[in-house]
């Protein structure tokens, strides 16, 4: 359990962090989303005690992060897998890791294996590539079998297989009973992997919900329909109690009504339809939605 | 998931890593062995060149002058182990892990320069004497016994210096946070002191106090001090104490920086 209470986090008059609150629970996958430059990873390094907030602050299972006896038994963190001194072995890189908070070098030949590096463990890390980098960053996280997991942007720059990979794990993960948080600037990434996310915008809350509930009340469902006579055609439809708003482009949106109803309701008026097309919920478009009304706000505060 | 609280690992598990981070990068023993070479194998070459030159009188030749003269040199590559130890978790980003791993500032740091000063004071007293008995033997007869008068304390007071010097090192590269940026200022300044910036009549009421400066009474590197010309405004252990505040206060100014910046 990650609580997050009234954080804040301001660089002379810039406000990076504005005032943010949130508990990611245990159990699930919980998505930490915002376009870049949102404030994901100031809040991350913040959790984990690296930067200080200017404001609030966060508990770890009820304790701070500096508060923690054993860190890496707690907590298990992916900040930046290129971290690693180029000339150390990866195995040397987990080692000093594991010695630092009493873990057994057992633990280190294991996390290894577990990340399917155990044939690259004695390979200086600055060789590695960007997915072995991540599978190395992802060793490390491990090493304590920390019931608390931060990733932040695990998955950029990996190759599909390595993207896979790192989605199943985490749902492991997060099935054995643990807090795992993982952020990132791709809905359709979280879409498929977190259950529960957390949206942020310049630095301000925007959405703390699961995602099935983001997609019902981000975009909802509707009917596009293009006729000569919209205003007749609008008449009718609202008649039936149906919502419609008029498109940027002159068609017409029809919520909550099927193609079949919308069709029929146009044949028995005479009116002709030259389109009907249904589209669906898009997570992707819940997201720009949201995070695209944060920056418009910010832009007339300006 | 271990259920039950295991022990909060203490400064051995700390100095532990701390170790291993230092003997796995190659370029921080590199430094070490430069350290040595320079030391012992320039302390041969000037203690051979001294030995060959005409006789200038007794009084004038010192014996321990070519017994140090080369550490000036050898401690640059200190200097550079000191910075590398410190400078390289920012230059490689994982000063954020090892604060993961010990997030209290004050156990991550002072074991960091425990460790790194213990090894520097091990290669010192490696070579230091090695570069004594180098250096005797090449001046013949004009060399000195590792039990004549002065010279047990000037020895020790030779690993100790360098020591200091590279404490001294580290604590600007944790204010720093640069590896580019230490290197830069430190070794041309040591370079510099090598070269006698503290003996220069107009500035040497400022310059006798820099931190490599204040050692060399001690390394009989001032030239003979009953001259005044040489003559330093300290004695030998004084200038040993002004290099150990040195040291104290960089250490201290690079824990403040660690304490209050964001990592």
């Amino acid at each position: 359990m990650i609580e997050v209470e009234n954080l804040s986090k301001r660089y002379g008059d810039a406000v990076a962090v504005d005032d943010l609150s949130f508990t990611v629970r245990p159990g699930l996958v919980t998505g930490f989303l915002g376009p870049n430059g949102a404030g994901k990873s100031t809040t991350m390094r913040m959790i984990l005690d690296l930067d200080r907030p200017s404001g609030g602050r966060v508990r770890i299972g009820g304790r701070s992060y500096r508060g923690l006896p054993v860190p890496l038994r707690r907590v298990g963190a992916l900040l930046d897998a290129k971290a690693v001194h180029g000339r150390r072995s990866a195995y040397h890189h987990l080692l000093w890791l594991a010695q630092s908070n009493g873990i057994s070098k057992a633990r280190v030949r294991e996390v290894l294996r577990l990340a399917g590096l155990e044939d690259a463990g004695g390979k200086r890390a600055g060789g590695f590539s960007l997915g072995m980098a991540q599978r190395l960053g992802i060793a490390a996280a491990l090493l304590g079998d920390p019931p608390v997991l931060l990733l932040d942007e695990p998955v950029n720059g990996l190759d599909p297989e390595g993207v896979l990979w790192i989605r199943n794990l985490l749902k492991g993960l997060a099935a054995e009973g643990r807090t795992v948080f993982v952020s990132s600037h791709l809905m359709s990434e979280m879409a498929l992997t977190a259950e529960h996310l957390i949206v942020i915008g310049r630095g301000r809350l925007l959405a703390d919900t699961s995602v099935r509930e983001l997609v019902e009340t981000g975009t909802r469902p509707c009917v596009r329909i293009r006729t000569r006579e919209p205003e007749r055609m609008r008449d009718v439809l609202a008649a039936e109690g149906l919502v419609v708003k008029q498109a940027a482009d002159g068609a017409l949106e029809v919520y909550d009504g099927e193609p079949q109803t919308i069709g029929e309701l146009a044949l028995a008026h005479g009116l002709v339809l030259y389109e009907a097309t249904v589209r669906s919920a898009s997570l992707e478009e819940a997201f720009m939605r949201l995070t695209g009304n944060a920056v418009e706000y910010r832009g007339e505060v300006r | 998931m271990t259920a039950e609280a295991p022990a909060r690992p203490g400064m051995g598990a700390v100095l532990l890593a701390e170790w291993t981070k230092i003997r796995t990068v190659p370029s921080t023993l590199w430094a070490l062995g430069a350290a040595f070479a320079l030391s012992v194998g320039l302390g041969r070459l000037v203690a051979g060149s001294l030995s060959g030159s005409a006789d200038t009188g007794p009084s004038a030749f010192d014996p321990l002058f070519a017994a140090f003269y080369s550490l000036t040199l050898g401690q640059l590559a200190l200097v550079v182990f000191g910075v590398l130890v410190v400078s390289g978790e920012y230059g490689s980003g994982t000063i954020r892990l090892s604060l993961l791993a010990v997030p209290r500032r004050g156990l991550f740091y002072g074991c960091k320069l425990l460790t790194g000063t213990g090894i520097v004071l091990a290669a010192s007293a490696v070579t230091v004497p090695v570069t004594f008995f180098t250096t005797q033997a090449a001046l013949g007869p004009k060399g000195t016994s590792p039990l004549a008068d002065g010279v047990p304390s000037a020895i020790a007071g030779a690993c100790l210096y360098l020591t200091l010097i590279s404490l001294f090192a580290m604590g600007v590269a944790a204010m720093l946070r640069s590896s580019t940026l230490a290197l830069g200022i430190l070794l041309p300044l040591f370079f510099l002191g090598s070269q006698g910036l503290g003996n220069i009549p107009a500035i040497k009421a400022v310059t006798q106090y820099l931190p490599d400066q204040a050692g060399t009474v001690l390394l009989h590197l001032a030239g003979p001090q009953d001259d005044p010309r040489w003559a330093r405004d300290y004695g030998p252990w004084t200038g040993m104490g002004v290099l150990a505040l040195w040291a104290a206060a960089a250490a201290l100014g690079g824990y403040l920086v660690l304490r209050r910046r964001d990592a």
